[in-house]
C-alpha cells in the first residue's frame, strides 16, 4: 500500500515538473522579447518608415507588408482549400486515388518551408515570370497553409451530423443544395477557425517568402502586388544579421519581434474565442 | 394473401416487385414484393436486424447515398418506377421521410418548415410561405405550442415536439407518400401517443408507410402489415388478420412475443 503511494506522488512531481518546465520556458521567452522589445514600440514605430539605414525610424512597410503577404495567401489558399475540403468529404468516393490524395496533402504539410521557397521561386518568380513580389510570395505562402486548410475544413464539414444531410435530402435537396444550405453553415466557424490560425502561421513564416517576396529595405511602401515588401520575420533577420550598428539595431529586431508575437497570439486569441463561440452554440 | 389485398387495384400507390439489396456481397433484403395501398397505413414490423429500416430507405432511394450498395428490382410510384429513368431529387420530395431520432436543423423552428419550400421553390412571395409555414405545423399539430416562438431554435423544443416538426418539415413539401422510420423510437410514451394520432389523421391525405419494432403500436395503428424476418417477407396481410389468424407459425410466434 504504502509503495503504491510513493509511486503514486512520485509520477506526480514528475508530471508536475515536465509541465513546470514547459510553462517556465514560454514564460522566459516571453518575458525576454517584452523586456527588451517593449522599449522601442511606441506610436511611431509602429506607424513610421525605417530611418537610417534601419538604426531609426519605424517598421511600418514590415507590418504591412505582412498583411499583404498573409491576405493574399488566405485569399489564394482559401476557396481553394474549402473547395478540395468539400469534394474530399461530400463528393469523392472513398476509394484508393481518394486515399493517395489525402495522403499526399498531410505530406504536403510535413515539407519543410524552405523547400516551398525554392518552389515559390521557380514556378512563380521565375517561370510564371511574377518576380520577386507580394504576388510570388502571396502564392507560397498560400500553398503553405494550403494541407492546413484543408484538414481543418474537412473536420469541420465531418463534424456536420449526417442526420442533417439525410434530413435535407430527403425533402428532395439536391446534393449542392444541402452543402450549401445545411452542410456549410454549420461548419463555418470551424473553417473559419482553420483559417485564422493558419494566417497565424502564414505570418511568422520567414523561409517560403524569402526567395520570393522580401527585400532588405525599400524606400517606399509597395505600389501593386508585383512590388516587393518588407515583412516582420524577414526584418527580424535583416537586422540581426546585416548592417554596422548593432547597439541601435538590435533593439528595434526585438520591438520587432515583439509585434510579430503579438500579431500571432492576437489571431490565434480569436480563433480560440470563436471556436468557443461555436461550441457553445452549437446543440446537436 | 398479396393477391386479395391486390384485387382493388385503384387505391394502390406503391408496388415493391422482386425488390433485392445488397451492402457490398451481404444480401439484406430478399426478393421482396409487396403493394403500399394510398390512404393507409402500412406497417413494416419484424425482429432487430431483419432489413425494416434498410427496406424503409429504399422506397425514397435514400440507401443511394450508402457506398458500396446494390439493388435489384422494381419499385413503383403511381406506376411508375423510381428507380428508372427519374430525377431521383422529385422522388425525394414526392416521397417523404421522418427518421428514428428528431432531426431537425439548427434553424429556428419557421425556417425548418420553410427550407423545403425554398429548395423546392414551391412558394412565390413571403406572404405564400408565412401561410404553408402555419398550414404543416397545424397539421403536425404543433401550431398552437410554437405559434408565439416561430424564431426560436428549433432544437430548444422537446423531442417530442421536435419529431412533430419534423413530420410538419416532411408535409410542407406536399409529398404523395410519407416513409416513417421508428417514429417513436426516442421517445416517452405520452409523446408517443401524440404521433400515433398524428398519423392517424395524416392517413386521410397521404399513404403512410411506418416501420415499427414495437407490436402494439403496429396493431392499433396501421391497417396493413407486412412482417419482416432475415431479409425476406414473411407474410403481409391486413393488419387485423396478421394479429388474429396469421397463415405463417413463424409470424405468430413473433406477434406473441415468443421472441424478438
Amino acid at each position: 500500500m504504502n509503495k503504491r503511494r510513493v509511486k503514486e506522488k512520485l509520477a506526480y512531481s514528475f508530471l508536475i515538473t515536465m509541465i513546470s518546465i514547459i510553462i517556465l520556458s514560454i514564460g522566459i521567452m516571453f518575458y525576454f522579447i517584452i523586456s527588451r522589445g517593449i522599449r522601442v514600440i511606441n506610436w511611431e514605430f509602429l506607424t513610421q518608415m525605417p530611418r537610417k539605414a534601419m538604426t531609426a525610424g519605424g517598421i511600418s512597410p514590415a507590418i504591412l507588408g505582412t498583411f499583404y503577404l498573409t491576405m493574399g495567401a488566405i485569399c489564394f489558399a482559401l476557396p481553394l482549400g474549402v473547395s478540395s475540403a468539400i469534394y474530399l468529404n461530400e463528393y469523392a468516393i472513398q476509394n484508393r486515388l481518394i486515399r493517395i490524395i489525402r495522403v499526399s496533402i498531410n505530406n504536403l504539410a510535413g515539407v519543410p518551408s524552405v523547400v516551398f521557397g525554392l518552389f515559390g521561386l521557380a514556378i512563380f518568380v521565375k517561370f510564371l515570370n511574377f518576380g520577386v513580389s507580394i504576388l510570388s510570395g502571396s502564392l507560397t505562402l498560400g500553398i503553405l497553409i494550403l494541407p492546413t486548410i484543408i484538414r481543418a475544413s474537412e473536420e469541420a464539414l465531418s463534424a456536420v451530423p449526417n442526420s442533417f444531410r439525410e434530413a435535407s435530402l430527403a425533402l428532395g435537396a439536391t446534393k449542392w443544395q444541402t452543402i450549401q444550405k445545411i452542410v456549410l453553415p454549420n461548419s463555418f466557424s470551424g473553417i473559419l477557425t482553420g483559417a485564422i490560425l493558419s494566417i497565424g502561421r502564414a505570418a511568422g513564416e520567414t523561409a517560403p517568402i524569402l526567395f520570393t517576396a522580401v527585400t532588405f529595405y525599400s524606400m517606399r511602401l509597395p505600389k501593386s502586388i508585383f512590388s516587393e515588401v518588407m515583412t516582420l520575420p524577414y526584418h527580424i533577420y535583416a537586422l540581426m544579421t546585416e548592417g554596422t550598428n548593432p547597439e541601435s539595431q538590435v533593439p528595434i529586431a526585438y520591438g520587432t519581434a515583439l509585434v510579430l508575437v503579438l500579431l500571432v497570439l492576437g489571431l490565434n486569441l480569436i480563433a480560440v474565442i470563436l471556436r468557443n463561440q461555436f461550441r457553445r452554440s452549437k446543440k446537436w | 394473401m398479396v393477391d386479395e389485398i391486390l384485387q382493388s387495384k385503384n387505391d394502390l400507390k406503391m408496388q415493391i416487385k422482386n425488390l433485392n439489396f445488397y451492402y457490398g456481397t451481404h444480401q439484406v433484403l430478399k426478393n421482396i414484393n409487396l403493394i403500399i395501398k394510398s390512404n393507409a397505413i402500412t406497417a413494416i414490423i419484424g425482429p432487430s436486424g431483419c432489413g425494416k429500416t434498410t427496406f424503409i430507405r429504399t422506397l425514397n432511394r435514400m440507401n443511394d447515398i450508402i457506398l458500396g450498395t446494390k439493388i435489384e428490382g422494381d419499385i413503383l410510384l403511381d406506376n411508375k418506377n423510381i428507380y428508372g429513368d427519374i430525377d431521383v431529387v422529385e422522388i425525394r420530395r414526392k416521397i417523404g421521410m421522418v427518421f428514428q431520432r428528431p432531426n431537425p436543423f439548427p434553424k429556428s423552428i419557421f425556417e425548418n418548415i420553410a427550407y423545403g419550400l425554398k429548395i423546392n421553390n414551391l412558394t412565390v412571395n413571403k406572404g405564400e410561405l408565412k401561410e404553408r409555414v402555419e398550414v404543416a405545423l397545424r397539421d403536425a399539430a404543433l401550431w398552437e405550442e410554437v405559434k408565439d416562438r416561430l424564431n426560436t431554435p428549433a432544437l430548444d423544443l422537446s423531442g417530442g415536439q421536435q419529431q412533430r416538426l419534423c413530420i410538419a418539415r416532411a408535409l410542407a413539401v406536399q409529398p404523395k407518400v410519407i416513409l416513417f422510420d421508428e417514429p417513436c423510437s426516442a421517445l416517452d410514451p405520452i409523446a408517443t401517443s401524440k404521433i400515433e394520432e398524428l398519423i392517424q389523421k395524416l392517413k386521410e391525405r397521404y399513404t403512410i408507410v411506418i416501420v415499427t419494432h414495437n407490436m402494439q403500436q403496429a396493431a392499433r395503428a396501421s391497417d396493413y402489415t407486412a412482417f419482416l424476418m432475415l431479409g425476406e417477407l414473411i407474410e403481409f396481410d391486413i393488419t387485423e388478420k396478421i394479429f388474429t389468424t396469421p397463415t405463417q407459425k413463424i409470424t405468430e410466434d413473433y406477434i406473441t412475443g415468443r421472441f424478438g
